[in-house]
């Protein structure tokens, strides 16, 4: 297992570095030039061409990127050009490894930016996580085993209901009634647990991380009436009924055990796009998360903060799928290798 | 050898395919809608499905010698090192005669279809050879392997996944002819017409999907894709097997009278006895990737030689025996298969077998002739009840009675792992070579 | 006084969007203590959903079954479903074909048996596996204490198989129903499984149903042997009078069907022409006249239009078929012998 874990570590540097250098070549392949728009509308030729120097911009892509590799392993020091670092010593930012980038439209570090917006989007991910991992599967099993009755029709149709509308409307309804106009709960804000504790925190999580369980909750609710449908078919479960268990324990021990298995990827996978995906509901609720990050960066050609938050993403999803593996070999006996 | 094969059997303008006499293809198994008129003219339908007989005559169109078949088992590691290998097949060689059927029986494992495979080049042999029609195809490239694909074709176990769902019965069973060219394009229409007649089906059903048809008729489809390309041999692998009783029966009598008709040898692998008995004319069995014994259907299941195969025959349960209260004493063969990756020394079935003794575990056994048409490789080779106390092998091979070295014999030379018999062969009674 | 099991025009049916599937249709047979029954009949015939009925594991919201099963006078399909589930795996077990599938792939070999005793039993885990063990052993599986706690997939087929026997026996049930036990084995291990089945019947009296396809198989277990057809039974009778004087042409077509690894070699395999009925809509008269090759020996158009009862055959008692055919043993001696077995013919 351990050798299949190193294994699949390399596997996923590997494909960081592409996805990196991917990321680069598309950046330069679009249309807009990013000196011009990092220096302003009213720049010069001569002004954009000195920012290009100061971002780097100027070298061939190539170079861009190994320098950006260097970064990552020993660190970086900006800006790039040494004729500008020895003209002015006291605006050199040390960007110690592994160095992401410095972004010039927030002038820091990428490092510093992900720093600030990880906590949220991780406190974020994990509040909704829990909330529709556990009312997805109550739900769903509580669909399949009253299959076909009002109370399964009812689940399913509600669940298609919060699937079908856009994650914008929920957050602001939750925002606008629930929190302002009925003031069921306090107007939520991102409390850092060493501020506010663990109460505060999680209260500034409730209604975001609902936002995002409701959206998820309804798949998760569908799949999961399936899956427990799905092995209510096997003939390991009429073995077990033909035990005579009591159809308690056969749905607990042996139907869920198997249902749940395939749920262990799904989960993995969309936590780890979750990270950097919540755009709509950053926005909506105003947390300075990732996804928020992402969608300022893309909109101000900040690249050092695109590829930085690529990298970091990437590295969730690859880390998310060693993890969703390992999982599945400790929960099936059969792909327990080696 | 291709004069061997009836003429109707040629292109497709060729009006005269034969599709008379004993053929199945009177309606009898149609599709289910018209039973009614199914078994009005089953009840006239000529029975001529004659069971194939052994021609002593006939030329041989495939030789197998020595062929061997190793799948590489790889470590866990981060560098997946080969660690070992799956002896799948080990030394396997017969001969079959053009227009007869050799039958390959064993248990789950020993490496039938591994053996069918190589013979179909979908493996490529780790070693030994293959020569079919004259011509070594042990080697020959994926190029030459295209016109080998007409002449040696495969029938699989599985007939609901073998045929692809997304293509219709026209299109499955007429697309080795457009891959080949044999036909121009406007006759490949009426030419798997033609064949879907051949094996039964109604040619109406042309444009139709492989999951509107039950699993025999599934079968017949790929039987006929088989035949599409006219080939000299077909490998049959587990042709019946998922098939249920009575629609095994109909298969095998179709598969007989397409031989019959045509002039195909059949390589039949199949795990049931008595379905192989009832179709071929010669039986090898195999255990763990060997031969263990080969001959006639007569010899072989009336008076086997080797334990394994003995041990094999007495476990089938027999429904004439006991339907008159009789039964069978069973030799009870101990555990399960061992491992081809790791097989035991000596004699392969040394672990579960009850004559083992010490030469056994030491020396490999010979497949030694031992009768007409008959090889065995044992040791202690002989009618069930009549093994003998000493091994017979043990001056052939130059050992004395446990197995080790006898540094005085000379070891016959002429005990080989050659393909088919030869004139003069070891009696077991008189301990010499004897003849014909 | 009646029989310990006793089973009267069970009927399990199943209402689909396309209509109703009379899986089983009345059927009825008796069984002893000690004595086994098989049932034979080709795939889809309704063999092993009438054995599930048995055990009343068809949930009620899938499938109408009726009619009357008798356990020693008890009539299961009239008592709570609390009470049956405590005769289930208890009095009445079953095991299943295709041990890989029939187990849970993510829990030990140990854990599954054992928990079919503590069920029924109030003992610790401990105990439980400690039965366990002795059950694996009992049924030839080598280190029994080692190889407890392995899971499925790391035994063979024929170990499995095995585990699935320790299961169903061990809480000693007076009846064990085997859906097709051998099916997916070796001939060597199908061997080796029916002798330990024979073995443990022996031991512990049960009443044994043996269903299978293979009539090989009917022929070395059953003392009685049933036929079935589309849902019905066609044929019914001690296994020898069925072997030797079947007088129904689906038996026929059944036995003429298999090659025999003894018999003569010049016997013709004669399939049954077509295929199953659907179940959905059976054919009118007799289900089998579709595919009947005797049918025109009945006068008029019975075979088409009326389905035979269930009478007794016209050589010994006990003998039950469901033909119109007035003269059947002698249409089986003259027509169907002679092509299955010419030898035979030589012989009478
Ligand atoms: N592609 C492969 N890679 C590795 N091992 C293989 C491969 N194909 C077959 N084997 C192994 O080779 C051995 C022989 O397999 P083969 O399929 O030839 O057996 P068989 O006699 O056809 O058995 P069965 O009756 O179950 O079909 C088995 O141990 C099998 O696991
Ligand atoms: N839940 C169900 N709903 C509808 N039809 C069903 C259901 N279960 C079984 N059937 C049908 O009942 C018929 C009898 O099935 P059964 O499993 O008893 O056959 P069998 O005789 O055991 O065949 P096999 O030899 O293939 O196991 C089949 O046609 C099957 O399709
Ligand atoms: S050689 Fe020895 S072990 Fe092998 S089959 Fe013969 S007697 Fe048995
Ligand atoms: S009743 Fe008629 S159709 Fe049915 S089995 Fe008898 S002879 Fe054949
Ligand atoms: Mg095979
Ligand atoms: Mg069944």
């Amino acid at each position: 297992m351990f050798a299949y874990v190193i294994r699949r570590l390399f596997i996923g540097a590997i494909l960081l570095l592409v996805m990196s250098l991917v990321t680069f070549v598309l950046f330069f392949a679009s249309p807009v030039d990013p000196g011009r728009y990092a220096c302003g509308k009213n720049c010069s030729p001569a002004q954009i061409k000195q920012t290009n120097k100061a971002l780097g911009y100027d070298k061939p892509v190539i170079e861009q990127w190994t320098d950006f590799l260097r970064g990552v392993v020993v660190g970086r020091e900006y800006p790039d050009d040494p004729e500008l670092r020895a003209a002015a010593p006291q605006l050199v930012t040390e960007c110690p490894a592994p160095c992401l980038g410095y972004s010039v439209v927030n002038t820091s570090t990428v490092n510093a930016e992900i720093k600030e917006a990880f906590p949220i989007s991780l406190s974020l991910a994990l509040a909704a996580l829990l909330m529709w991992v556990s009312g997805g599967v109550l739900f769903g099993v509580i669909a399949a085993v009253r299959k076909g009755t009002i109370i399964d029709r009812g689940i399913v149709a509600l669940s298609l209901v919060f699937y079908a509308f856009p994650a914008f409307f929920i957050g602001i309804f939750l925002l606008k009634f629930v929190a302002i106009k009925w003031e069921l709960v306090p107007p939520p804000t991102y409390t850092p647990i060493a501020e506010g504790g663990i109460g505060l925190w999680l209260q500034g999580l409730l209604l975001p991380g609902l936002t995002l369980a409701l959206l998820y909750m309804a798949g998760y609710v569908r799949m999961t009436r399936a899956f427990v449908l799905e092995s209510m078919t096997e003939d390991y479960i009429r073995t077990a009924r033909a035990k005579g268990l009591k159809s308690r324990r056969v749905l607990v021990k042996h139907s869920m055990r198997a249902a749940l298995t395939p749920l262990v990827t799904l989960v993995g996978l969309d936590f780890a796009g979750l990270m950097g995906g919540a755009i709509i509901t950053e926005t909506v609720f105003n947390y300075n998360g990732l996804g928020k990050l992402a969608v300022e960066a893309n909109q101000t050609y900040d690249l050092p903060t695109i590829i930085g938050l690529v990298l970091l993403l990437g590295t969730f999803v690859i880390i998310a799928n060693i993890i969703v593996d390992v999982l599945y070999a400790v929960i099936d006996p059969r792909v327990r290798v080696g | 050898m291709s004069n061997q094969r009836p003429d109707g059997f040629g292109m497709p303008n060729d009006n005269q395919l034969p599709v008379t006499g004993g053929m199945p293809n009177e309606d009898a198994f149609g599709i289910g809608e018209n039973a009614e008129d199914d078994a009005a003219s089953f009840v006239e339908a000529e029975r001529a499905h004659a069971a194939s007989v052994f021609r002593p005559d006939a030329e041989t169109i495939l030789e197998v010698r020595d062929l061997r078949m190793y799948f590489p088992v790889k470590s866990a590691g981060i560098v997946r090192r080969t660690i070992g290998h799956v002896q799948a097949v080990d030394g396997v060689s017969f001969q079959l005669p053009a227009g007869g059927s050799l039958g390959l029986v064993g248990e789950s494992g020993c490496g039938k279809s591994t053996t069918g495979r190589l013979i179909t080049r979908l493996y490529e042999p780790t070693g030994g050879s293959i020569v079919f029609d004259g011509k070594d195809i042990t080697k020959t490239s994926a190029r030459g392997l295209k016109p080998l694909r007409r002449e040696i074709q495969m029938i699989f176990q599985d007939p609901y996944t073998s045929l692809n769902p997304r293509h219709t019965v026209g299109s499955i069973v007429g697309a080795p002819l457009a891959i080949h060219h044999v036909v121009p394009k406007n006759k490949i229409l009426p030419r798997v017409q033609e064949l879907l007649e051949i094996v039964g089906l109604n040619p109406e059903h042309y444009n139709r999907y492989p999951h509107e048809f039950s699993g025999g008729q599934r079968q017949r489809i790929g039987i006929a894709r088989a035949l599409t390309l006219q080939p000299k041999v077909l490998v049959a692998d587990e042709p019946v097997s998922a098939l249920d009783v009575s629609i095994q029966a109909q298969v095998i009598n179709l598969l007989q009278d397409v031989q019959n008709e045509f002039g195909i040898s059949f390589l039949f692998v199949a795990h049931d006895l008595a379905v192989v008995r009832h179709f071929c004319p010669e039986v090898a069995v195999m255990y763990l990737g060997k031969i263990v014994e080969i001959a006639d259907r007569e010899t072989l299941y009336n008076r086997p030689n080797h334990p394994y195969t003995q041990a094999l025959l007495s476990a089938v349960p027999d429904i004439k025996q006991a339907s008159v209260g009789g039964r069978r004493e069973r030799i009870r063969l101990q555990g399960d298969v061992p491992s081809p990756i790791n097989p035991p020394s000596g004699c392969r079935f040394r672990t579960r077998c009850p004559l083992a003794q010490e030469i056994c575990a030491r020396v490999e056994p010979p497949l030694l002739q031992v009768g007409k048409r008959h090889k065995v490789a044992c040791h202690f080779a002989g009618e069930l009840g009549h093994h003998p106390d000493r091994p017979v092998t043990a001056s052939l091979l130059g050992v004395d009675d446990s197995g080790t070295p006898n540094p005085g014999a000379t070891p016959s030379a002429e005990v080989g792992n050659e393909p088919g018999f030869s004139d003069t062969w070891f009696d077991l009674e008189r301990k010499t070579m004897a003849s014909a | 006084m009646s029989s310990f099991l006793s089973v009267r025009d069970l009927k399990v049916h199943f209402p689909t969007v396309d209509g109703i599937v009379k899986a089983t249709d009345g059927l009825s047979f008796d069984l002893e203590r000690g004595e086994t029954l098989g049932i034979v009949g080709e795939s889809g015939s309704g063999k092993s959903v009438s054995s599930s009925a048995i055990l009343g594991l068809h949930r009620k919201t899938s499938a109408v079954v009726s009619g009357e099963i008798l356990l020693e006078g008890t009539d299961l399909l009239k008592i709570s479903d609390e009470d049956m589930r405590r005769r289930r795996g208890k009095e009445v077990a079953m095991i299943f074909q295709d041990p890989l599938s029939a187990m849970h792939p993510y829990y030990t070999v140990g854990n599954q048996i054992g928990e079919a005793y503590r069920v029924h039993h109030d003992v610790s885990k401990k105990a439980a596996r400690a039965r366990a063990v002795e059950m694996l052993d009992r049924v030839g599986i080598p280190q029994p204490d080692r190889r407890v706690d392995d899971y499925p997939h790391q035994f063979s087929g024929g170990m499995r198989q095995r585990a699935m026997i320790a299961m169903g026996l061990i809480n000693n049930p007076s009846l064990l129903i085997a859906d097709e036990p051998t099916t997916a084995l070796d001939v060597t291990v199908q061997a080796q499984i029916l002798d330990l089945l024979q073995d443990l019947q022996r031991e512990f009296e049960s009443a044994v149903i043996i269903i299978t396809h293979d009539l090989g198989v009917v022929a070395e277990m059953a003392d009685d042997v049933l036929v079935m057809y589309a849902g019905r039974c066609v044929e019914y009778g001690t296994t020898k009078e069925i072997l030797t004087h079947p007088e129904m042409p689906y038996t026929w077509g059944l036995l003429s069907s298999v090659p025999d690894v003894l018999g003569d070699t010049s016997a013709q395999l004669v399939p049954i022409p077509g295929n199953p009925p659907s179940l959905l809509s059976p054919p009118p008269g007799c289900m089998f006249h579709p595919r009947c090759a005797h049918r025109d020996k009945v006068p008029g158009d019975l075979c088409r239009t009326v389905l035979p009862d269930l009478v007794p055959g016209t050589r010994t008692e006990g003998h039950l078929k469901r033909c119109h055919l007035t003269d059947p043993d002698a249409v089986y001696e003259r027509e169907v012998l002679p092509e299955i077995a010419p030898d035979l013919v030589e012989e009478r």
